[in-house]
């Protein structure tokens, strides 16, 4: 066997053990209860959950609890199938929070509760802002 | 309304895309002119073209400068990417945030190469202009903002459109001439002297990577397959330096005015940039070695075509909208991912097109390769770039298999790796490794004709050194993690065979001595960022021992810390304090606290309430009036060591609704062997009323010293005045103010409450508040029979910031490469372009 061919092999394996690597790593996107089930049966990779806030008929949002030295919080999130959930997140809420329009987590399920290791925001972003913001200057 | 501006520009963008159409059809007409006074002919409305297509480019920067600078906020990108306060240099930044603006700034630049090449090169003018020309008409009609009629199709976006064309208010209704009296504003991280030149650097790199695509394409054309290399190879050089310049300066960027913690995310838009520049210096590598012995000429084909692909590849991903959830800062979709992905596949399908023709034609050697030459280690160094580029591309294109898939009919639930930073880490730490191992080794073989014992012999002494440093590097920098040692110690072998084979090659002929140089660069960028990256750790560690939920587990690291104003801890070994929020100086350098200082009318201007004294000088003097910046607070953090002041640090926050709440930045103290990075996470809502506690009550007498929640107070004086802001004093009424000294942790504050008796019988108090002690003090009461006074205090929960704190460890080593790598590219570069000065010549 030619050396060049030996190269090829292992580039060719090489490659495909990137692929089987991405597809293992890649993190899916499910609601809580495909969330609790993975939990469940041990598998205790992260997932990603998107939903919105629980928010009252006046539109305040509901459910938030801040930790008293303001290091974390938790608050309750809505996913697309309309299960609520406590989620528990380990850093200080972020200011925009309840801003946001929609809100990812990035984490998994310990004892019936969901630690985010990471929160994405959706916010209103200013580009689709239709309306003037300071119309009179 | 000034019509006629945006008309200009409009007519500019439209001329500009008519003119590089019409550009390529006249050099393809020269270039398949039999006649030789056609063919002059051809060329020369062709060159015509293309100059009057650079003029229209200019034209159409120059009316988006004017509208941005004139603040005509009639049209849309004025108002959304700029304010009348914005400072001038950040001005330039507007131009670029906006996509149509950057798309512009590519164009640029790629008219300029385009000019540069078509007064150079003689017998490759027609197809490499050609292919400039399409990639032009491709970008001008990205921004040309044109309706097709009846088709109801819009091409591009243009940037000259009206605000009332773009936004859907009512007030147009009523009043269509309509003009808002200032902009939205420039997004304040953008506000940052990197932002002014990493866009410039990197759309220049951009543009770089396609004098080698044309070349190659023009070669494969016109089956000269071989004598593309000699012109491209230069420009590829230069593209390597700038674009890694440009990927680098993003980084510093990033670690300079984003809070997540360091220079590299991984996010999709840095990997975009990331694959092709890796492919980029691959390409360069087979290139070097076709040119010196004629083999890899079919791998330089193929790379640098891929190059060119990627870079249309990562456009399309960060400007189409399909990364949607998975970036945090991609371009917002402007409807042109039709037309992104018709100048993707345009350039892809006709570059394999041709490609697939000529490829049995092209001509390549049989000969099979040794493991002691140097096309093998410059063939596996290549590979292994591809590879490591590969290992990105795959995970970051999760979304467009989404796509693919949502295409067919299925469904596709697949995100991208949870922790990025982590999984891409883990892959490209191997590829690092094989780097430095292949390219320490190898230059050892471009150099001299190589066998078994001589290799002994060049490898000896400079692995025996490798090992020593290694080992010093080791038990000094406490390296025990085993993927970590190995890394170090192929960082220290690259670096240390590179100094050798400088030291030769200077000898030698020092013109030659860039790839080493450059080596040495990429080994110092290893080993920088395997200690600033690898070894980065959370300093702000909260010791206060507190568990608030008991349901996280231990698992969970307390990373940031509850600071109160004027309340010492100990992070790092360092004692910090958080000691007051700060406004920025906007006609001087420089912090102003927020308690020395009384807004006016106008929330750009204040006055000083006392001297103004930042870093020992003196800038204002009392009761003047100066201007600020309102919308950023900084947060000045001391951090001292032995009791003397290290560092003020002062970490942004601004509280933009308009941009999307809450921006943090944060201050960095740069040491020769750790930056300490700090950034605010958390800050108090003045909005809210605090939470005043229980009124205490005291009766003290003038001169006399007592206790304000714990700090040491005394009444000075009491004193009557005629006058009490916002109340009418008359006929008998009657207003005293005490004078209280505190004296705080660092400075006295008086506070001054007033007593007043209106119509002889109401009493009216005015407390006064000292924000910094968290304290409020009226004076409640008058017992002149005693000479008594009785005051009422009340104290809240002091002023406080959450902050992060992370150290970097040995981050200068990696800037410092970055520059050895940008000097290697220099000297290389100097020496292509006399090689190929002197082919043209």
């Amino acid at each position: 066997m030619k050396l060049s061919h030996i190269i090829a092999i292992v580039v060719i394996a090489a490659a495909i053990a990137i692929i089987i690597f991405t597809a293992g790593d890649a993190s899916t996107y499910v609601n809580f209860d495909q969330a609790y089930q993975m939990a469940s049966t041990g598998n205790d990779n992260q997932i990603h959950v998107v939903g919105e806030l629980k928010k009252d008929e006046s539109g305040h949002v509901v459910g938030l609890e801040n930790s008293k030295d303001k290091l974390s919080f938790s608050f309750i999130l809505i996913d697309d199938n309309k299960k609520e959930q406590k989620v528990i997140y380990n850093e200080p809420m972020p200011p925009d929070f309840l801003r946001s329009e929609k809100v990812v987590v990035i984490g998994h399920y310990q004892n019936d509760q969901f630690m985010a290791k990471k929160i994405l925001l959706k916010c209103p972003s200013k580009y689709q802002d239709q309306k003037l913001t300071n119309v009179n200057g | 309304m000034h019509y006629f501006i945006g008309n200009l520009g409009h007519l500019f963008v439209i001329a500009s895309f008519v003119t590089s159409i019409v550009a390529a059809f006249a050099y393809w007409k020269s270039f398949y002119s039999t006649d030789n006074i056609k063919k002059e002919g051809w060329r020369k409305n062709a060159r015509s073209a293309f100059y009057v297509h650079g003029l229209a480019v200019l034209g159409v920067v120059a009316v988006l400068f004017i509208i941005i600078y004139q603040h005509y906020f009639e049209y849309h990108y004025a108002y959304s990417h700029s304010s009348l306060h914005l400072p001038g240099q950040y001005m330039v930044s507007c131009f670029w945030e906006g996509q149509e603006g950057s798309f512009l700034l590519w164009m640029f630049w790629q008219a300029v190469l385009g000019i540069m090449l078509m007064r150079t090169k003689q017998g490759w003018e027609a197809p490499v202009m050609i292919v400039f020309a399409l990639v032009q008409a491709f970008l001008a009609s990205m921004i040309l903002g044109v309706v097709i009629p009846f088709a109801d199709f819009k091409i591009g976006s243009s940037p000259f459109i009206l605000l009332r064309d773009a936004l859907s208010d009512p007030i147009f209704k009523m009043n269509p001439d309509f003009i808002p009296k200032d902009g939205h504003g420039l997004n304040p991280l953008l506000q940052n002297y990197w932002m002014v030149i990493h866009p410039p650097t990197l759309f220049l790199g951009f543009a770089l990577t396609l004098p080698p695509f044309a070349f190659c394409i023009a070669g494969l054309w016109q089956k000269k397959y071989s004598e593309w290399i000699k012109p491209a190879l230069p420009w590829a050089l230069v593209g390597g330096a700038i674009l890694g310049l440009g990927i680098l300066m993003g980084g510093y960027w990033a670690y300079e005015t984003l809070s997540f913690g360091g220079y590299w995310n991984w996010d999709p838009v840095e990997n975009a940039v990331y694959v092709p520049w890796l492919v980029l210096i691959a390409a360069i590598h087979v290139m070097m070695t076709y040119k010196n012995s004629g083999a890899a000429l079919k791998a330089s084909i193929i790379l640098s075509i891929t190059v060119f692909i990627l870079i249309l590849y990562s456009t399309f991903l960060t400007r189409s909208g399909i990364l949607g959830d998975a970036s945090v800062h991609s371009f917002t979709d402007l409807g042109l991912s039709g037309q992104l992905l018709l100048y993707l596949l345009f350039f892809t399908v006709a570059a394999i097109i041709l490609c697939a023709v000529r490829w049995k034609q092209i001509p390549s050697t049989e000969k099979e390769i040794s493991t002691y030459s140097r096309e093998f280690w410059v063939f596996l160094g290549a590979t292994t770039l591809c590879l490591m580029g590969f290992q990105v591309l795959m995970p970051t294109s999760i979304p467009v298999y989404n796509k693919i898939i949502e295409l067919f009919g299925g469904h596709s639930n697949l995100a991208p790796p949870a922790n990025q930073i982590e999984f891409y880490s883990k892959f490209q730490l191997w590829f690092g490794v094989a780097v430095a191992l292949i390219s320490g080794t190898g230059q050892f073989f471009w150099w001299k004709k190589m066998d078994k014992g001589k290799l002994k012999k060049e490898l000896i002494v400079p692995i025996l050194i490798s090992l020593i440093v290694f080992a010093v590097i080791i038990s000094i920098a406490k390296v025990y993690n085993p993927i970590y040692i190995v890394l170090t110690l192929a960082g220290v072998y690259l670096i240390v065979s590179n100094i050798k084979v400088l030291a030769s090659v200077t000898k030698v002929n020092p013109t030659l001595s860039g790839g080493a140089i450059a080596h040495i660069g990429v080994g110092m960028m290893l080993i920088g960022i395997l200690f600033s990256a690898g070894y980065s750790k959370v300093v702000s560690l909260n010791s206060s021992g507190l568990i608030l939920n008991k349901e996280m587990g231990t698992d969970f690291n307390r990373d940031n810390l509850l600071l109160f104003i004027n309340e010492p801890k100990t992070m790092a070994g360092y004692e910090i304090e958080y000691r007051s929020e700060n406004l920025e100086f906007r006609n001087k350098s420089g912090y102003v606290r927020k308690n020395d200082i009384e807004p006016t009318a106008d929330p750009y201007r204040v006055v000083a309430t006392k001297d103004i004294v930042y870093q020992g000088k003196k800038l204002y003097n009392a009761r003047d009036t100066f201007s600020i910046y309102p919308e950023n607070t900084f947060y000045e953090i001391e951090m001292r060591r032995n009791g003397k002041i290290a560092a003020t640090l002062y970490p942004r926050i601004q509280i933009n609704p308009a941009m999307g709440g809450f921006l943090a930045s944060p201050d960095i103290k740069k040491n020769f062997d750790r930056d300490i990075y700090t950034h605010v996470s958390a800050t108090m809502n003045r909005e809210d009323e605090p939470a005043w506690g229980k009124v205490e009550e005291q009766k003290v007498k003038v001169g006399q010293q007592f206790f304000i929640n714990d700090y040491v107070a005394v009444l000075e004086q009491v004193r009557p005045v005629d006058r009490v802001a916002g109340i009418e004093l008359e006929g008998e009424d009657v207003a005293v103010k005490a004078k209280i000294k505190i004296e705080g942790e660092h400075e006295s504050f008086y506070a001054e409450p007033i007593f007043l008796i209106h119509n002889k019988s109401e009493v009216g108090r005015v407390p006064a508040e000292i924000n910094d002690l968290g304290i409020r003090i009226a004076l409640l009461n008058i017992t002149p029979q005693t000479n008594e006074f009785t005051l009422g205090t009340m104290a809240r929960q002091k002023d406080w910031v959450v902050i992060k704190a992370l150290e970097k460890p040995y981050i200068n080593v990696l800037w410092l490469g970055t520059g050895v790598l940008m000097i290697g590219f220099s000297v290389a570069l100097v020496r292509r372009f006399k090689e190929y000065k002197a082919v043209a010549s």
